[in-house]
């Protein structure tokens, strides 16, 4: 389908005109970071005249960065590893063992992809408050853990149909009880589905802002969406710091994105397309 | 099977499944049921009573005049959203499966929006929304974007539908990508050979052979937008005076905010069967106009 020459280049200048035009918003934002606010609004477009850093200094002090970082960075990497470690073996058992229990239950996980947070917020509220369970980092991997479940194990039960039994057999000739079969022989063959559901999960769970705010209400406790939530409704005027902080909560996913861009594509093209 | 069997194979359940079967059920099952039958109740959180009410939620929820606008507000933008995505998704999918230099490093920008949450996303155009257009339409007179577009109804509606599918864009494009790049070269010469021009490969044999994309990406749309929270509390808050509270907004205001888990729990469900029976019924009918290659 290749077009002649001059075309082609029209064309490939075309399509880099379009992404500036719709990459325009996130690079007026992060020129603006190193402007004051009084510049900002005189002439938003103006190049900065000084590249200083003060409002990422203002932003790091005023939202308490660090700790909406570090909350964040430990709900999502404890969250992300349990759901995979969890799901991986649950998959394991429902491709391996065919039992009734296993197909009603796979079923039950499959149905529930449908069903919106939105539909479950409110009794979950009501539960974990009743059980005064709220408020509290572990609930909150917890509720990841039981919302991620369905679509991990499914995809590790659509990749392990494709693994042959063999391996695992000449392993339990050896000796091997299935628990120590599972993590030397079967975990290691995983990992390409693994490093998708690292990414899928992750941007899920970094991003995530109303699961957290109902849960999670000490201040000490919050996460960086939340962290930005309290920092725009506070200073909604101050915009240069603002935006600032809304530039530092993207950028460790953006590094993880270019890190890890070929499995992300390919996570969202296979979990998609299954 | 005998005791022995029995026993060793509940003891291989629990070690393999039981984590997570029972995070599933105490987070997503239970939680579910359990909604279901607050539905059917006027749940009061401070008193914790509660009296069954039958279905007298569901009547208040179909006489609620707010929740009714609300809804067709939601329609409005599903629509706008879910057209204006997908077609703009699919022509950059289109032009990004010819194989040229640089390809790879378009595809990789064009997805960038959907690595940022709803609520950052939306602070981000809020901004821009609320000071950077203005100050634009100020200074050259552009009348369009004199007033911010987030104080004004209907222009809040657009800023709406244009961040939605400003995210939306890019994660459809990579699966449009996908689905392009299964339909068969030969195909295509074929029918150029035959006389076919570039408008009747697109509708004739591109679009049809690529109908399983399609499918998955309007249910993708259909359902995300449908469920927009984060972004329409960053960008609008619901205002200028709630006229800008998508249905999800709302349940969850409703919910939260005036205590009425009953009826707010009852939108939910309403809103859930909305989304599922919509998003259903489109991919039924358009799975049966696939071919195969």
């Amino acid at each position: 389908m290749r077009s002649p020459k001059p075309l082609a280049f029209l064309k490939t200048i075309l399509l880099y005109l379009v992404l500036l035009l719709f990459l325009l918003p996130f690079l007026l934002v992060i020129l603006n970071t190193f402007k004051t606010t009084q510049q900002f609004v005189e002439n938003p477009l103006s190049w900065p005249k000084q590249f200083n850093f003060d409002n990422y200094i203002k932003a790091i002090d005023d939202m308490d960065f660090m700790t909406g970082f570090l909350n964040s960075s430990i709900i999502t990497i404890s969250s992300v590893f349990i759901i995979i470690f969890f799901s991986s073996m649950t998959g394991y058992m429902f491709v391996r063992f065919k039992w009734k229990a296993n197909s009603i239950l796979f079923f039950a996980m499959l149905a529930s992809m449908t069903l919106p947070f939105q539909a479950l917020m409110i009794p979950l509220v009501l539960i974990y408050g009743e059980l005064g369970l709220l408020n509290s980092q572990g609930s909150l991997l917890f509720m990841y853990l039981g919302f991620g479940v369905p679509f991990a194990v499914f995809t590790f039960h659509g990749f392990m149909k494709g693994v042959p039994l063999e391996l695992e057999e000449s392993a339990f000739i050896d000796g091997s009880s299935r628990l120590r079969t599972f993590f030397q022989i079967v975990v290691p063959l995983l990992k390409p589905v693994m490093v998708t559901l690292i990414v899928l999960d992750t941007l899920w769970i970094w991003n995530d802002y109303l699961l957290p705010s109902l849960i999670l209400q000490s201040p000490s406790m919050r996460t960086l969406p939340l962290s930005n939530y309290g920092f725009f409704s506070t200073y909604s005027v101050d915009f240069s710091p603002l935006m600032a902080g809304l530039i530092m909560t993207i950028i460790p996913v953006l590094i993880l994105y270019l890190l890890l861009q070929k499995q992300i594509i390919r996570g969202i093209t296979e979990g998609a397309l299954k | 099977m005998t005791n022995k069997k029995f026993l060793h194979n509940t003891g291989t359940f629990l070690i393999f499944g039981g984590p997570s079967v029972f995070a599933f059920f105490a987070v997503v099952l239970i939680p579910f049921l359990f909604g279901l039958y607050l539905t059917f109740t006027n749940w009061d959180v401070r008193s914790g009573d509660h009296t069954f009410l039958g279905l007298a939620n569901y009547v208040e929820v179909f006489q609620d005049k707010t929740f009714l606008t609300q809804l067709w507000f939601t329609l409005k933008y599903v629509l706008f959203t879910v057209v204006i995505a997908n077609v703009a998704a699919f022509f950059l999918a289109f032009a990004l499966t010819s194989g040229f230099k640089g390809q790879q490093l378009l595809r990789t920008g064009f997805f960038t929006p959907n690595l940022i949450g709803g609520l950052v996303l939306g602070y981000l155009w809020q901004l821009l929304f609320s000071q950077v257009l203005p100050y634009l339409g100020q200074k050259y007179g552009w009348a369009l974007f004199e007033t911010s577009w987030l104080t004004d109804t209907n222009k809040a509606f657009w800023a709406l539908v244009i961040v939605s599918a400003w995210q939306l864009i890019g994660y459809l494009m990579i699966i449009y990508i996908s689905g392009l790049m299964s339909v068969p070269v030969d195909v295509i010469e074929a029918a150029g050979i035959d006389g076919a021009n570039g408008f009747n490969k697109i509708r004739k044999i591109i679009l049809p052979l690529s109908a399983p994309a399609i499918v998955i990406c309007i249910f993708i749309s259909i359902s995300r937008s449908f469920l927009t929270y984060d972004l329409n509390l960053a960008l609008t808050k619901g205002g200028p005076f709630n006229s800008t509270e998508l249905s999800s907004y709302h349940v969850v205001q409703k919910a939260f905010l005036s205590n009425e888990y009953g009826v707010g729990q009852s939108e939910a469900v309403v809103l859930f069967v909305i989304v599922a029976v919509i998003a259903l019924t489109q991919a039924y009918f358009l799975k049966k106009l696939e071919v195969e290659a």
